[in-house]
């Protein structure tokens, strides 16, 4: 069996003024063939300005099993919102 | 017990439409009934260059060429959008590969018929991407993250390709006499094929249940293949011609096309392999992949080469 070439991660600024966003992922021996590959599949119909490529293995996410300790704490902190707050009607451009 | 309490987490997001994705637990059969839904699927699209890659070189004008090679070129990102998506769920694509040269890897049975005219192009256009879209759209909504988003992808690039079929066949059957029995005659062939891409029936389809309880599936194979037809039944009017089934009749009560019977023993032919053109196919694919082992030898060493080079000058 063939061994596979390193797998990357393609991020794509679709306008001037956004962010990255990540498009899907592909196989190239290195960064300038990762960057070349993506715009050949994932930019034919001018879906982007800028490529990143991030090798796959550098790429370290976060365990779903912990997502509650990691986001939940957020839920009792209705203070990090605006709407928490009451203002009087006189309160304008606020 | 911490295996139950998994497998009741996974199907309420499942119900509630909560997306599955890649470090979440699943079922090994959900994993399983993916890799091998999804890796089927990209084989298909890359099998399904080779029809219409024959006629690159015959396109009768150079917009047709420039169309054709652009539709063949997204079939390649399609298969690569899908076999990356595999490829979430644990499967390498050096092993996929394997089994699709190996034989022990399906790809879509509508790949193993020639083609003989230029009319076969625009009727693949027309009917082959046409049933493919009837089955990716639904697809979009999937329940595993990567091939849903795979999914909307090739859907957003797949109604060109459709219409360029239909384009081909609109203008042939405007020429000349030959040329509207060409389109005909291409019809003739692939109507049936192209209606049985939507799988067995209901009834003979055992693993059509459980997926759409996954929320795989979203219809059933019948379901699509109903809508498909009532479409193409209208479809074809416009060409002025007529689809190959004498009990294609619309049913006032059904408010939907009544139709012939698939013939489903050749259906099973070509699944096992006995089709028209199954040895060539995979002879080609094989070789192809072969004939480029040196360019990624040599791509794999010029790499090399560089980062051997950049870490002396560091
Ligand atoms: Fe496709
Ligand atoms: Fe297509």
């Amino acid at each position: 069996m063939n061994k596979d070439w390193p797998l990357w991660e393609v991020f794509i600024r679709s306008k001037n003024g956004l962010d990255h966003k990540h498009a899907g992922s592909l196989h190239a021996t290195d960064a300038r063939m990762a960057i070349e590959n993506a715009r050949d599949v994932y930019t034919r119909r001018m879906e982007g300005v800028s490529i990143w490529v991030v090798e796959s293995k550098y790429i370290h996410a976060s365990n779903p099993e912990d997502s509650d300790s990691l986001y939940d704490p957020a839920n009792d902190k209705a203070y990090r919102h605006p709407t928490f707050y009451d203002l009087p009607e006189e309160v304008k451009n606020m | 017990m911490i295996a139950l309490q998994d497998e009741k987490h996974f199907l309420e997001k499942v119900t509630h439409e909560i997306r599955v994705e890649p470090k979440d637990w699943m079922p090994d059969q959900y994993r399983k009934t993916l890799i091998r839904q999804i890796s089927q699927h990209a084989h298909s699209e890359i099998v399904g260059m080779l029809p219409e890659g024959n006629w690159i070189t015959r396109a009768p004008s150079l917009k047709r060429k420039a169309i054709l090679i652009a539709k063949v070129q997204d079939e390649a990102g399609h298969g690569l959008y899908l076999y990356s998506a595999a490829e979430t769920l644990g499967i390498s694509r050096a092993e996929m590969i394997d089994q699709l040269h190996s034989g022990r890897a399906k790809y879509s049975s509508i790949f193993n018929y020639p083609t003989i005219s230029w009319a076969d192009i625009g009727a693949i256009g027309w009917l082959v991407d046409g049933a493919a879209i009837m089955n990716q759209v639904p697809l979009c909504r999937c329940s595993y993250g990567p091939y849903s988003r795979a999914m909307v992808r090739i859907c957003k690039e797949e109604s060109f390709h459709q219409r360029q079929g239909f384009d081909i066949l609109l203008k042939l059957s405007q020429g000349s006499k030959a040329q509207k029995n060409m389109v005909q005659d291409s019809i003739n062939r692939w109507w049936w094929p192209s209606i049985m891409m939507f799988g067995p029936a209901d009834e003979s389809s055992p693993h059509s249940r459980q997926s759409m309880e996954w929320k795989i599936k979203r219809f059933s194979n019948d379901e699509l293949r109903q809508r498909f037809v009532d479409m193409c039944a209208q479809q074809v009017k416009v060409l002025g011609l007529e689809l190959p089934d004498e009990k294609l009749k619309w049913n006032e009560k059904r408010q939907q096309y009544d139709f012939g019977e698939i013939d489903w023993k050749e259906f099973r032919n070509v699944v096992n392999g006995n089709g028209p053109c199954n040895k060539e196919r995979l002879a080609t694919r094989i070789k192809a992949h072969e004939d480029g082992a040196w360019v990624r030898e040599a791509a794999a060493a010029h790499a090399e080469k560089r980062r051997a080079k950049s870490a002396r000058a560091a």
